[in-house]
C-alpha cells in the first residue's frame, strides 16, 4: 500500500511540477482571493485582522477544490483512469498517494498564504505550535475528504460543478475548527484552540479511514 | 492451465444494456486471436471484460485462471490492454509514462529502455512530454508501456490505428514476438487483411455474442484424448 501510495503521489506531484498549474494558477488564485478580501474590508483594519483566520481557511478551502478537481482531471484524459485500474495498484495506495499529493500542494499554498495574512492583514501570532498543528491536521482532513468525494464524482459528466456541492458542506467542520483554533493561536479568541484541534483530528481520521477502506469500491464504480 | 480465456454465457451490462449477451469464448496459451465485427458489436466490451474492467454479471468468466465474476481485479496486473485511449499522462514524458506503467504493475525498470527503443522512440522522444507527440507517437508510447510490462495476456483494440506502414509492421513483429515468448494475444481490428495475417484464428462478434467460434486445435486435441 505504501509503495503504491508513493508511486501515485510522486506521479501526481511530478505532473504538477511539469504542468505548473499549481504554481501558475492555483497559487495566484489564492493570493487574489486574499487581496480581494483585503479590498472588501479595507475601511476596517481591525475587522480584517480579526477575520484573518477565517479568510485564510476560506481561501485554502476554495483552493483545495481546485487541487482536487485537477487531481482527477489528469486521470480523465485519454483513459488514464482505466490505466490506473488496470495497473493493479492497491486502491488504498491510490487514495493515500492522491491525498498526499493534494496535501503537499495545500501545505505549500498555506505557507504562501500565511505570509500573505501576516503582511496584508497584519496578524499577530501567539501560539505557533497550535497554528502549525492545526494547519497539518486540517490539511489532512481537506485532502482526504476531497480525494474521497473527488473519486465519487470522477466518472460523472457533471463532475466539475458537482464537486463543490459535494465537498463544501462536508468540510464545513474543517473551516469552523481550523478558524477557531487559529483565532486562539492569534490570541483573538478565548476558546480552547486545542479542543478544536481535536475536532479536526477526528474529521481527518474518519476520512483517512474511509478512504483506505472504501476507495476500492469508489475506484470500481467511478 | 488449459485455457487463458474461458467465457461461457457471459453477460455484462453497461447501465441496463447488455453489451455482452451470453458470450462463449475460449483462447488458449500462445494464441493470437482476431475479433471481428461491426461497430457496436461488442468487441471492445469483450476485451474490457477480459481485462476485468467491465464486470461480468452472470455466466462464467475465467482469465488466466482467475474468476472475474468473483474478483475482476484479480487478473489486472497480468493483463495489458491497449484501447482506443492510450492511458498516458499528457504532462509526463514518454519515458516517465512507461516507467510509471512498469513500476505500477510491479515490473522491472530494466525493460523500459529496450521497449522504447523497440518502438522507435529514440533521440529526444523519450524525454518529450506526451502532449507534444503526434497521435501515432502516442500510440507507440502506449505500446512501449505494454511491451515493457510484458503481460501474460495482450488485449489490443484497433492497435494499428494511427500508425504508419513502418510502425504497423513493427507492431505486428512485436505481437508475434510476444506470442512466441508464450504470451496470448486477442486483438480487435477493422483492418482485416493485416490482422488476419497476424492472427491464427478469427472470432466474429455480433450483438454482444460470439458466433461460429471454431474450437481451437489445442482444445479439440484435449477433448479427443479424453
Amino acid at each position: 500500500m505504501w509503495r503504491d501510495a508513493l508511486l501515485v503521489g510522486g506521479k501526481d506531484l511530478r505532473i504538477e511540477l511539469r504542468s505548473r498549474v499549481a504554481t501558475m494558477q492555483i497559487a495566484p488564485y489564492a493570493i487574489l482571493v486574499l487581496l480581494l478580501f483585503g479590498f472588501a474590508f479595507d475601511q476596517n483594519h481591525t475587522l480584517l485582522t480579526q477575520a484573518a483566520a477565517g479568510l485564510f481557511w476560506l481561501a485554502v478551502l476554495l483552493c483545495s477544490l481546485l487541487a482536487v478537481q485537477r487531481s482527477y482531471a489528469i486521470e480523465a484524459v485519454d483513459g488514464a483512469r482505466d490505466g490506473l485500474r488496470l495497473s493493479g495498484l492497491d486502491p488504498a495506495g491510490i487514495f493515500l498517494g492522491k491525498a498526499g499529493a493534494i496535501a503537499a500542494q495545500l501545505v505549500a499554498l498555506e505557507v504562501l498564504l500565511g505570509f500573505g495574512i501576516v503582511v496584508i492583514f497584519g496578524a499577530d501570532l501567539r501560539d505557533p505550535g497550535l497554528l502549525v498543528l492545526t494547519s497539518v491536521v486540517a490539511t489532512v482532513g481537506l485532502a482526504a475528504s476531497g480525494t474521497v468525494y473527488g473519486m465519487m464524482a470522477a466518472g460523472l459528466r457533471v463532475r466539475e460543478t458537482l464537486l463543490p456541492l459535494l465537498i463544501l458542506p462536508v468540510v464545513a467542520p474543517v473551516l469552523l475548527g481550523a478558524t477557531q483554533a487559529w483565532m486562539a493561536a492569534f490570541g483573538q479568541s478565548g476558546t480552547d484552540g486545542w479542543r478544536w484541534l481535536g475536532l479536526l483530528g477526528s474529521f481527518a481520521a474518519i476520512y483517512v479511514a474511509l478512504g483506505i477502506l472504501g476507495f476500492s469500491t469508489l475506484v470500481e464504480e467511478a | 492451465m488449459d485455457t487463458v480465456i474461458r467465457f461461457r454465457s457471459a453477460v455484462a451490462l453497461v447501465g441496463r444494456f447488455p453489451v455482452l449477451a451470453g458470450v462463449d469464448f475460449d483462447v488458449g496459451p500462445g494464441e493470437i486471436v482476431l475479433l471481428r465485427g461491426a461497430n457496436g458489436a461488442g468487441k471492445t466490451s469483450l476485451l474490457r471484460a477480459c481485462a476485468g474492467l467491465l464486470r461480468v454479471v452472470s455466466g462464467e468468466a475465467r482469465v488466466l485462471g482467475a474468476d472475474l465474476i468473483a474478483d475482476p481485479r484479480a487478473v489486472r496486473r497480468r493483463v495489458g490492454l491497449l484501447g482506443h485511449a492510450t492511458g498516458l499522462y499528457d504532462d509526463l514524458s514518454a519515458a516517465d509514462n512507461v516507467r510509471f506503467a512498469v513500476r505500477a504493475s510491479g515490473g522491472s525498470l530494466a525493460a523500459v529502455a529496450p521497449a522504447l527503443e523497440r518502438l522507435g522512440l529514440t533521440g529526444r522522444l523519450p524525454a518529450t512530454a506526451v502532449a507534444s507527440l503526434s497521435a501515432g507517437q502516442r500510440r507507440r508510447v502506449a505500446l512501449a508501456a505494454l511491451a515493457a510490462r510484458d503481460p501474460e495476456l495482450w488485449l489490443l483494440d484497433e492497435p494499428h490505428a494511427g500508425l504508419d506502414a513502418e510502425h504497423r509492421d513493427l507492431l505486428d513483429a512485436l505481437v508475434r514476438d510476444a506470442a512466441g515468448h508464450g504470451a496470448t494475444v486477442v486483438l480487435a481490428s477493422h483492418e482485416h487483411d493485416r490482422a488476419e495475417g497476424l492472427a491464427g484464428r478469427t472470432v466474429t462478434v455480433a450483438g454482444g455474442m460470439t458466433t461460429a467460434t471454431p474450437t481451437p486445435l489445442f482444445l479439440k486435441a484435449s477433448t479427443d484424448v479424453a
